[in-house]
């Protein structure tokens, strides 16, 4: 009889698939996982404390920092719970510019998942073409907001820049170059057996495991719940767009692969929508006053960011600063479930089960 | 005439011209393996949207790989403080041997060849078998639990693909009656075994892009898995030793295959002009394009997937293709 025993092998903080500095210590026997401890708070740099020295226009510029992959949904929530403290009305173009900014930001996001999941798995070329489309997202939502990845776009009351002359038509001509380019994306890598193997049937969960890991995004949808904020509690302008949400049964790395990608054509579908009917004049910024002051109180908003529910608490008591500033932060929810997932599973599943859960360092940290 | 050198006596002219052609040998696959990455490095970069190098040696980046190997050349050479010293030092030089000596056996045309041995291909088989130690050696030796992994999953898919390989050319041996490469060759003069033992050749072609570590079998240096697997811990010329030895192997298998499968020199009616080793040559560069082509376009395939499909499906078709072979030598030779 061999003796065998117990390996602790530690991934990350430093390893090429953690996406960041997370580091998981797990306990094998051979490559089979016994034992996986996720840890966390490399990249915490405190950002609800650091808000509440600050008023809230200085707060922007930290949320972009928590999920750097989509800025502009980061900004929208934090703009959204100041807004619905003061009880603010936007001006229509400032919220067509929101809604066209946040589901350009969504494709951008789910395009470097797209890219880094198939790089985990093995193949190398995805990667390069969907940076390749992300790149051109990146360019106008730099040309709009002068940032390719901290944007630091809207305001409270509206947004900072108004779209440049022939922005609205660079949008509609990136419409359909997407979606030429996902058909691609399909012939290279949903058909491909191996890619199927890998991801069919791993990291499977129930419907009720994913609510009771509070799960949500696409982690949620692939469970066959039909959850989603943008539908269930319409907020910004998104009840006049027609778009479906895409849920599939599976529970595996596989239907949330699938959510994912259809989640890109249903944004294509929004920002179809927002493009035609984009108000040709307008104001950008609500009448605002010089220094925000929301009435003391509390508030909670929630909505549905790519990686899943993103959520912001404020507490005021009618200062200038807020009082306590709390983040739902999807990514550090969906992370949760993760050591579950792992058990019996070998190290290659590893990879593939924490890519299929995207997460963001910045926003697990917070 | 390396015939004659081979059956003459030895004296010191015939040992310095051996060597010369030993060096030369050496030096065109050293060229070769540049090259090769150079080719691989553009191929790629052209698939992938990128220009791929462009700076050193003009604006095909022609020394790209001359200044990589330089600077390889000039790192320090570190040996981790619990590695085991001696079997360190030893992994890569085990791992790059065997890919040098199987070059011996490899006819590039009628003339251009070094031994002429009874049993060219098993001796090719049971040689390329012995790089699996090095790296399983490397592996452990690191004393890095990553390289260890490497160094199992290395062990593991070098021994289930080993078999359907050898099983894979038995068809062609049986038809041809020889184990010898040049009448391997010359036993595809009217037809290249391609088309005679097509299952042979798609077992062959997977199970020796999974000898050579190639996506999508690239296994024990899953980068995003095991960070590169056996030779985490090695750098510099020991390093460079292990990626020598990969390409080397590249080299050696692209020409067996070529010799196996696609008739080694011989031309396509009609093209009977141009010479044996360019012929060798094209259908040589045909199957390092192809697999530098699927390194840009697959996957990797999971551990237990790979043990499956070797064992359950590449095994049994390849003792099936023994059967049809040895029933068709029956009725129609």
């Amino acid at each position: 009889m061999i003796r065998t025993e117990e390996m602790l092998l530690n991934v990350g903080p430093q390893h090429p698939s953690t996406h960041g500095v997370f580091r998981i210590v797990l306990k094998i026997d051979g490559e089979i996982i016994k034992e996986a401890t996720p840890v966390i708070g490399y990249l915490h740099r405190g950002t609800e404390k650091l808000a509440e020295d600050l008023q809230y226009t200085q707060i922007i510029p930290y949320t972009d920092r928590m999920d750097y992959l989509s800025a502009m949904t980061n900004n929208y929530i934090l703009c959204h719970a100041v807004e619905t403290m003061m009880d603010m009305e936007i001006p229509e173009r400032a919220e067509y510019l929101r809604v066209l900014v946040m589901e350009l930001g969504r494709i951008a996001s789910h395009l470097v998942w797209f890219g880094t999941y198939l790089l985990d798995i093995g193949a190398l070329s995805p990667f390069l073409y969907a940076f390749r489309e992300r790149e051109m997202i990146i360019n106008l939502l730099n040309e709009i907001s002068g940032a390719r990845l901290t944007f630091n776009y809207m305001r409270v009351g509206g947004v900072k820049w108004d779209a440049p002359e022939g922005w609205i038509e660079k949008v509609e001509e990136f419409i359909p170059h997407m979606r030429k380019e996902l058909a691609g994306y399909h012939d290279l890598v949903s058909g491909n057996e191996i890619f199927l193997n890998r991801v069919r049937g791993v990291g499977k969960y129930t419907k009720q495991e994913a609510l009771s890991y509070s799960l949500s995004g696409a982690n949620l949808r692939c469970t066959g719940m039909d959850w989603d904020l943008r539908k269930r509690e319409p907020y910004s302008i998104y009840d006049r767009f027609d778009f479906d949400v895409p849920v599939f049964e599976g529970g595996d790395a596989w239907s949330r692969y699938k959510c994912r990608m259809a989640e890109i054509e249903e944004s294509l579908k929004i920002v179809e929508q927002a493009v035609e009917q984009f108000p040709k004049e307008g104001e950008i910024m609500a009448k605002v006053p010089r220094i925000i002051k929301p009435p003391a109180g509390e508030t909670y908003v929630r909505i549905e960011s790519p990686r899943g529910e993103i959520g912001c608490y404020i507490a005021s008591q009618g200062k200038k600063e807020p009082y306590r500033l709390k983040f739902r932060r999807p990514s550090f929810y969906n992370l949760q479930i993760l050591p579950k997932l792992l058990q019996g599973e070998n190290i290659a599943n590893l990879i593939t089960i924490l890519g299929g859960i995207d997460i963001v360092l910045g926003e697990v940290d917070g | 005439m390396m015939d004659e050198l081979l059956y003459s006596s030895p004296s010191l002219t015939n040992t310095l011209i051996f060597f010369g052609l030993g060096a030369s040998l050496l030096m065109m696959v050293l060229g070769f393996v540049t090259y090769a990455i150079l080719a691989e490095r553009k191929v790629m970069g052209f698939m992938q949207l990128r220009i791929g190098p462009n700076r050193v040696g003009g604006p095909f980046g022609l020394l790209q790989t001359v200044a990589d190997v330089l600077k390889l050349l000039l790192k320090e050479d570190t040996i981790p403080k619990a590695a085991d010293r001696p079997l360190f030092m030893l992994a890569p030089v085990i791992a790059f041997a065997p890919a040098f000596m199987v070059l011996a056996v490899i006819p590039f045309s009628e003339s251009l060849r070094f031994s002429d041995i009874g049993i060219g291909l098993l001796y090719y088989i049971a040689i390329s078998g012995i790089s699996t130690i090095g790296v399983l050696m490397g592996g452990w030796a690191s004393n890095n639990k990553y390289a260890l992994l490497g160094g199992m999953r290395s062990a593991a898919q070098m021994i289930s693909y080993e078999v359907p390989l050898v099983m894979s050319v038995i068809g062609v041996i049986l038809l041809t009656g020889s184990l010898n490469l040049i009448q391997i060759v010359e036993a595809q003069e009217n037809i290249a075994f391609l088309f005679v033992q097509p299952l042979a050749f798609v077992i062959f072609m997977i199970t020796s892009v999974a000898e050579l570590n190639r996506t999508p079998f690239d296994l024990p240096e899953a980068e995003s898995e095991l960070v590169a697997g056996y030779h985490v811990e090695y750098s510099g010329f020991r390093w460079a030793f292990f990626m020598l030895s990969e390409y080397v192997y590249l080299f050696a298998m692209a020409s067996i295959t070529t010799i196996v499968f696609l008739g080694g020199w011989n031309p396509i009616p009609y093209l009977e002009f141009i010479p044996g080793v360019i012929w060798f040559a094209l259908k040589f560069s045909l199957i390092v394009f192809f697999l530098i082509w699927l390194r840009a376009t697959l996957p990797r395939l999971r551990a237990d997937q790979l043990m499956s499909f070797g064992w359950k499906v590449l095994l049994p078709l390849a003792l099936l293709n023994i059967f049809i072979s040895a029933v068709i030598k029956e009725i129609w030779f």
